[in-house]
């Protein structure tokens, strides 16, 4: 009962975590500049990825597994928003210019 | 739950497959290295999920290492575009 209880909520965690990568990559394909998909991918990277590793320490057979898996989980919640920042800051120095929407005032 | 597992790398894969785009039209250099961060992120799950799969313990090892690679990758990289010193062709930035 037990068992089947922490497989079913492990493979609902990873089931989440792959939504919330999808939406990361829609984000990807289709915001319209840099900016906007920096921030779609990150957080739904962050987030998705944190969600899968999560199910995984659940599905996990051992407890070095699961700790190994948590690392890995730590390592993706300092890694990925400092990735993002560290990029788009770099693309704001090297002239890449933010989308100004396309209203009456401009746009691209 | 080896079926959803499976499952669940081939829409990783699938996942990295459509970022790919990003990677090859991306407009900005900023653009192909977010792709390939994300790339490297569903590479890294995919060698996550594949050592539950396995049953070994090994594949966390790659995949921590895989993790930090990527991670380091990105850094580097956008530390070279912020500075100038990478660079891409005419007609794009």
């Amino acid at each position: 009962m037990i068992g089947w209880l922490v497989d079913a909520a492990g493979g609902l965690l990873v089931v989440a975590g792959l939504v919330f990568l999808s939406f990361g990559t829609v984000g990807l394909l289709r915001l319209p500049d840099l900016y906007c998909r920096a921030h779609a991918a990150t957080k739904c990277d962050a987030l998705g990825a944190g969600l899968t590793l999560l199910g995984g320490a659940v599905l996990a057979d051992s407890g070095g597994d699961a700790l190994r898996m948590a690392a890995l989980l730590a390592l993706v919640l300092i890694a990925s928003p400092t990735a993002g920042h560290a990029l788009t800051r770099a693309a704001w120095h090297a002239g890449v210019e933010p989308w100004r929407g396309e209203g009456e005032d401009g746009g691209d | 739950m080896t079926l959803l597992l499976w499952i669940a790398v081939f829409a990783l894969l699938l996942n990295s497959l459509a970022c790919l785009w990003r990677v090859v039209a991306g407009p900005s250099l900023a653009d192909r290295i977010l792709g390939v961060n994300v790339i490297a992120t569903n590479t890294m799950l995919v060698l996550v999920l594949l050592s539950i799969l396995r049953e070994q313990g090994f594949w966390l090892d790659i995949a921590i290492v895989y993790g930090l690679l990527g991670f380091t990758l990105t850094l580097v990289a956008s530390r070279l575009v912020e500075t100038g010193r990478l660079r891409f062709r005419e007609g794009a930035r």
